[in-house]
């Protein structure tokens, strides 16, 4: 399913979008399979598969170690694409990953792969604008959303090439720093979506792990809130995670109705 | 060609959250690098600070042995005992310049944030240093220098415990402090415009390498050798010489073990030989990769050479034949080690000794010629007791061999 297709579903509903990360392969498979069925359950209406990568520099220590735990159970990209391409879910599929993993690959291969395996949407998180005239020209060949992060340094010049290139969402860290849960969204969210200037859905993420976070962000404009480390701690403690996953994901989606 | 790239290879692949950082340094080392007042305090430091010019010294003694003339660019007499300084002070100016208030660097033998610390000590930073945990273990004489001058060094425990990983979790910093805070890398790696930042501080090495040759010999050498992991010490030395073609320049990588691979790491350090094209930490370079793109763990008896990676300049002159990439064996490099001690009475770095190693090694074929600069970019102290367990090791091994 493509992206624009879900946000103009969910327009009609008055909703705003759940977004969830979860990485491929942790721990296993059949795991990721089944969380990304509990992850639709609860309410998430766009997945955001990680593909881990060995050095992860956006990740913090959480997302790390779900990097680290996929790749000792063997996740990689060949199974990868295999695993998606058995994902059923009514729900695009967004591949997170980082660019050697692309350029190893290929970047008209890893497009094609994406569009093969029902992935409609890339991120990227060490490939700024600048550097990424060949994989955009390779997601527009093969029908792929290539989507960009802004955060709150962005200049207003690179906003306007960055934002003139993303499609699907554009993804805004409403805050420095790593991937993480922290607290305190609200203003750093609204002074950052005050400045973004497009017909692109806005999806804010970093930081953001329970409702009432959700909820400000939503407040302050954001079409989409995207969550990732909460998540993966759930899959990390081990215990009762399709339940726990399915629970917060129907509380964070909760916020997303108006 | 983009402003950041090297040939084919270099640019700017990080976080978006970096990208105005690295476009503030880019414009502020534009600004600063010909002012006189920046350069005439970096020139005061160089020399009453640091100790240079450091000295061209003919090893009289390795000449005999060898029969040509090989001459030592002795970096090792640099404060610190390495030639990291000449970058981090030079930075740590351009960073005072800049209105930054705390530095963050990463180390791998911990020369560079031994040097990070003395600069920002003298400077009146705040200084953090990451250091892979497994390199805090083998040098921690340098964590406890860095601790002296104040610097906070944190052991990473993430990934292979070495500089990749200190890197990483020093990145990983920068992009959560970024504002008031600049990323003091080590080395001619990463986004642009590190790799020509460090190169051009650095090329003080080479600079008085051509002055003092001509005052010596009167000609340019032959050769120029120097080890390379990331590759600053060998940048240092080489940029200078760039557009002198009859001057053959050897960047010399930790051969480790062997030149072999295994599914999850390397059994070396040397991407420019057997390196393959990939993105690594913010730059397009040559890289250690499994077939999917997964970065290998690099292996040397050096740490300071134990990276997966290469400066992106250095690939770049490799692709395009002005460098001529080799490595020499960790059982190589120790057999220099000890030579060089014997016989000039100079204890070299791990990591030089690589470059030493080297012209040892081809001095008879005369792929050097007659007349050989090396690079000896620091000095062993920090290296005793690594050697001295490898010592204990091969005696034990030896011993066993004995016994069947």
């Amino acid at each position: 399913m493509r992206i624009a297709d879900k946000f103009a579903e969910l327009d009609k509903k008055k909703e705003r979008a759940l977004i969830a990360y979860v990485c491929a392969g942790d721990p296993s498979t059949e795991a990721t399979k089944d969380i990304v069925h509990a992850l639709v359950k609860g309410g998430a209406d766009i997945i955001e598969l990680g593909l881990p990568f060995s050095d992860p520099v956006a990740d913090g220590p959480t997302i790390q170690a779900a990097a680290t735990r996929a790749l000792a159970a063997g996740m990689n990209p060949d199974l990868y694409f295999e695993m998606a391409a058995s994902i059923k879910e009514n729900v695009p599929l967004v591949c997170m990953t980082y660019y050697n993993l692309i350029y190893k690959r290929g970047t008209e291969k890893f497009a094609r792969d994406c569009a093969s395996s029902g992935i409609t949407g890339i991120i990227v998180p060490d490939l700024p604008a600048e550097e990424s005239d060949e994989l955009h020209d390779a997601c527009k060949r093969n029908g792929v959303d290539l989507i960009f992060l802004i955060t709150p340094v962005t200049t207003e010049s690179r906003m306007k090439n960055t934002l003139a290139r993303t499609s699907g969402f554009v993804y805004i860290v409403s805050r420095l720093g790593v991937t993480g849960e922290r607290v305190d969204v609200a203003d750093s969210t609204k002074k950052i979506l005050e400045r973004i200037h497009t017909d692109v859905p806005k999806a804010v993420g970093f930081g953001i792990s329970n409702k009432e976070q959700a909820a400000e962000v939503i407040k302050a404009g954001a079409d989409a809130v995207i969550v990732g480390s909460a998540f993966v701690s759930i899959i990390a403690s081990g215990k009762d995670v399709n339940e726990k996953i399915e629970k917060l994901a129907s509380e964070l989606k909760e916020s997303c109705k108006e | 060609m983009k402003k950041s790239m090297y040939g084919k290879f270099g640019g700017q692949f990080v976080p978006e959250v970096l990208m105005p950082a690295l476009t503030e340094l880019e414009e502020a080392y534009k600004r600063y690098k010909d002012d006189p007042e920046f350069l005439a305090e970096l020139d005061y430091y160089m020399k009453d600070f640091a100790g240079r010019e450091t000295p061209l010294y003919f090893a009289k003694n390795l000449s005999k042995k060898y029969g040509i003339k090989i001459y030592l660019k002795r970096e090792d007499l640099v404060h610190g005992g390495a030639h990291k300084l000449n970058n981090t002070l030079g930075q740590a100016l351009l960073a005072k310049y800049m209105g930054k208030e705390r530095i963050i660097a990463e180390t791998g033998a911990g020369q560079h944030g031994t040097a990070t610390a003395m600069a920002a000590a003298n400077m009146g930073f705040k200084s953090e240093v990451y250091m892979g945990a497994k390199d805090v273990v083998r040098q921690h004489m340098n964590v406890y220098r860095m601790e002296l001058m104040g610097c906070k060094v944190h052991a990473v425990e993430s990934g292979s415990k070495t500089l990749k990983d200190a890197i990483n979790e020093a990145l990983r910093d920068w992009v959560t402090n970024v504002e008031n805070t600049h990323y003091l890398i080590g080395s001619v790696v990463g986004p642009h415009p590190y790799p020509m930042i460090v190169r051009d501080f650095q090329s003080v090495i080479g600079k008085e390498v051509k002055e003092q040759i001509m005052e010596k010999e009167g000609r340019y050498p032959d050769s120029i050798v120097a080890c390379a992991g990331g590759g600053s010490n060998a940048m240092g030395i080489f940029h200078p010489f760039i557009e002198d073609k009859e001057v053959k320049l050897f960047p010399v990588e930790a051969g480790g073990k062997e030149l072999k691979t295994t599914e999850k790491e390397a059994l070396h350090s040397a991407s420019l030989c057997v390196g393959e094209e990939g993105i690594l930490q913010g730059a397009h370079t040559l890289i250690l990769q499994d077939k999917y793109g997964q970065i290998l763990e690099s292996s040397s008896v050096s740490a300071g050479l134990d990276y997966s990676g290469v400066g992106p300049e250095l690939a770049h002159l490799a692709d395009i034949g002005r460098i001529i990439p080799c490595n020499v064996s960790d059982d190589e490099a120790l057999e220099a080690f000890y030579e060089l001690s014997l016989l000039e009475g100079i204890i070299p770095a791990l990591e030089s000794s690589h470059a030493v190693a080297y012209v040892m090694k081809m001095a008879k074929t005369g792929e050097l010629g007659d007349l050989v600069v090396i690079n000896l970019s620091g000095r062993g102290d920090k290296d005793l007791e690594t050697v001295f367990k490898l010592k204990e090791e091969g005696e034990t091994t030896k011993g066993k061999e004995d016994c069947l």
